[in-house]
């Protein structure tokens, strides 16, 4: 028995905790030579003509969507540098497991634009993967897909393969029970996996401040006995050059990494929102100052990486890909029933049977328009607001 | 041929499929040392090692959702819930993802998953560990919902569920796990998914049932063949979805009358879609209305009272005679 009055004695049960905040290029274009990440000429002009692509094709999904010839869509703009710099430390034999505003790690990753803009045009085939392709489709439901990225870094484990999961999810995502359940399992387990935190500061209306009182997304990662660290998100080196670091940890066994990107939505959460209604104007100018793709074009500028005619170049791309998308053929809307079961059961051939007579009935052997109406469809508890 | 109990069996089942394929992987709360709570998995962590038979975190999303990964990598986990009641808390994971990732990315992945969670009442338990919830699994499309009535049939379905390219959720009724042994032959075996059993022949009337209450249907039919005379036919369900019409309205064509019984409170249960699948498929030969034996639209009752609520016997051959009376 402890004599009464004596003081209880408080220990340090662990060295205090630092999270390292990481930035190499900043938004004046100062960079940190030492950090400066070993990219060749060719990968820094891969990187950067995958953001400008980014950017660009995240403006036109806008205007296609205004134009109706797109539904609902989740603009990146602003986020290349976080999702780019990111992806592009992974092989093409690692698994990436996107939630639903990673277009330009998308494209990066080999989904064809045209498949992007079937996919938003309200198309189930849009969300198929190629064959040997190690991405998931988009996810919607917040944060529901990072126990997936445990999962698969497990079977990648127990299965002797190398490859190294990388999932991305945003800011809202941590106050999800899914996100804390994967990043324990993670942990638990010592898996290869990388958590790419997009913290673009809003998740719809609300802003990181109400969303959390961590002082940083990364320092969460330390109550599950994980690295984290916070890197500029719209410093393309930066990004990578965790990422890099995190995705060679993972696949030297030494675990699961969370890096939190610290970024802005310069756009819309979807087509469907009026940001107006929740933010000021000020501070969207404040991070277009900030812009991931001005400062990286600079950085290039200065070392003569530039390409000339780049935009149009990928303009066109752009524009040949829509081509594609409206020219093909609307998916058969009998293919619903395909791929509920791997084998379809009597009471589906009954429904599509069902399906396939209404159709013949209706003289529609050609069916609807590519394109849906031209409605903006809420998502995630959205109003419908048009601008 | 041994005689086994249900969770003897079950553990044979995942044993066996286990040895035979290496990307059959266990996980769930307390399923490796401990061997589970209804010890279904015991001592196969032992025999297979902790990275098969894997003791999760306390977490069903994750359970769930890790198991999803798996699954999408292409190994076969067979995740355990401890109490169906508790799976509420993974439901977004099984409905969201592991029903839809077929769908979602047009055949290029799969989710061959089990899902196992021992559910019903007659084991004096608390709140939440003896509900019965198979008409949330069944409503689902993209899932399989399987519940099987004894030791053998259950080995066989679970071997099955293991062997599916789809999800499974694979409901284990509690009452069941210690009640009676059955032989089960040594040899794997499977039973098809999406099938049912005509357990009994008879031509007067059709007592529709699954897991635990398939006894009680049972029982009803020998007390009213003793009693009244009557030859009730007995269908053990097994899969409750993929729903095996084609046995229901065959049977139903032959007697003209049905008694469904689940533990399932009735509203929007099962019996409500058995109801109007043999309405749909046998309407010219039905001479009575579909009734329905199931416990209350109460959420839950306590077990000091659940006599009273899960259907029983009497219940049962009380609802049989009013149906060949009608």
């Amino acid at each position: 028995m402890r004599a009464p009055g004596r003081p209880m004695p408080r220990t340090i049960l662990e060295p205090r905790f630092q999270v390292e905040h990481l930035s190499i290029l900043d938004s004046e274009g100062h960079l940190d030579a030492a950090l400066e990440p070993k990219l060749s000429p060719d990968e820094l002009r891969s990187l950067y003509r995958f953001m400008v692509l980014g950017r660009r094709l995240d403006e036109r999904m806008v205007r296609l969507q205004r134009q109706g010839r797109i539904g609902t869509f989740a603009p990146i703009k602003g986020q290349e540098a976080s999702q780019l710099g990111s992806a592009f430390a992974l092989r093409p034999t690692d698994w990436m497991v996107p939630s639903f505003r990673e277009t330009a790690a998308m494209i990066w990753r080999g989904w064809p634009i045209e498949k992007l803009l079937l996919f938003f045009a309200g198309y189930v085939e849009g969300g198929q993967p190629a064959p040997a392709q190690r991405d998931l489709p988009i996810t919607i439901p917040v944060g529901t897909q990072l126990p997936h990225a445990v999962g698969l870094a497990y079977a990648a484990q127990y299965k002797s393969d190398d490859a190294v999961v990388m999932a991305y999810f945003g800011d809202g995502a941590t106050s999800e029970g899914d996100w804390h359940e994967a990043l324990n399992f993670a942990g638990v387990w010592h898996v290869p996996v990388v958590f790419v935190c997009q913290n673009n500061q809003w998740a719809i209306s609300v802003p990181l401040k109400k969303q959390t009182h961590s002082k940083t997304i990364a320092q969460k990662a330390l109550a599950y006995g994980l690295p984290g660290i916070q890197v500029d998100g719209n410093d393309v080196l930066a990004v990578y050059a965790a990422a890099r670091e995190a995705v060679d940890r993972a696949r030297a066994g030494e675990g699961p990494t969370l890096i939190e990107c610290v970024t802005y939505r310069l756009g819309v959460h979807t087509t469907a929102d009026d940001p107006t209604k929740y933010r000021a104007d000020e501070e969207v100018k404040m991070w277009e100052q900030k812009d991931p793709l001005t400062r990286f074009t600079a950085y290039l500028r200065e070392r003569n990486l530039l390409e000339d005619g780049l935009e149009a170049r990928v303009d066109a791309e752009i524009a040949e890909a829509v081509r594609r998308f409206e020219a093909m053929p609307p998916p058969d809307p009998l293919t619903v029933f395909d791929h509920v079961y791997a084998e379809m059961p009597a009471h589906l051939r009954a429904q599509r049977d069902e399906m396939a007579a209404r159709l013949r009935e209706a003289g529609a052997a050609a069916p609807e328009a590519p394109a849906p109406e031209p409605r903006a469809t809420p998502m995630r508890g959205q109003r419908l607001t048009r601008r | 041929m041994t005689k086994l109990n249900m969770v003897k069996a079950l553990n044979l089942a995942l044993f066996q499929e286990m040895e035979r394929d290496p990307d059959v992987v266990i996980l769930g709360e307390d399923v490796g040392v401990d061997g589970g709570v209804f010890r279904v998995t015991d001592d196969l962590q032992r025999k297979f090692g902790s990275q098969r038979v894997i003791d999760s975190p306390l977490a069903e999303a994750a359970i769930i959702g890790t198991g999803v990964g798996m699954a999408l990598y292409g190994l076969r986990p067979v995740c355990e819930i401890q109490f169906s009641g508790f799976a509420f808390q993974c439901f977004h994971q099984i409905e969201n993802h592991a029903a839809r990732y077929r769908l979602r990315s047009q055949g290029r992945f799969g989710c061959a998953m089990v899902i196992r969670m021992p559910y019903g009442g007659g084991v004096r338990a608390l709140e939440h560990h003896t509900e019965s919830e198979e008409q949330f699994y069944a409503h689902v499309p993209g899932l399989k919902m399987v519940i099987p009535s004894g030791p053998r049939n259950a080995r066989a379905l679970l071997a099955a569920a293991i062997r599916d390219p789809d999800p499974v959720v694979f409901f284990e009724a509690k009452a069941l796990y210690h009640a009676a042994k059955e032989e089960v032959p040594e040899e794997s075996e499977t039973l098809p998914i999406g099938r049912a059993q005509v357990v009994r022949e008879g031509g007067d009337l059709t007592l529709i049932a699954y897991g635990a209450m398939l006894r009680v249907a049972r029982e009803a039919a020998d007390v009213l063949q003793a009693e009244d005379g009557v030859a009730a036919e007995v269908i053990d369900l097994l899969t409750i979805s993929p729903l095996d019409r084609e046995t229901l309205v065959a049977s139903v064509a032959k007697t003209g009358r049905a008694v469904v019984v689940h533990e399932a409170p009735r509203s929007f249960g099962p019996g409500a879609e058995i109801a109007a699948s043999i309405m749909e498929g046998a309407f010219l030969r039905l001479e009575a209305p579909v009734r329905r034996v199931t416990a209350h639209d109460v959420a839950f009752v306590g077990f000091a009272r659940e006599k009273a609520h899960v259907p029983d016997l009497a219940r049962v051959v009380a609802a049989a005679r009013e149906t060949l009376a009608f």
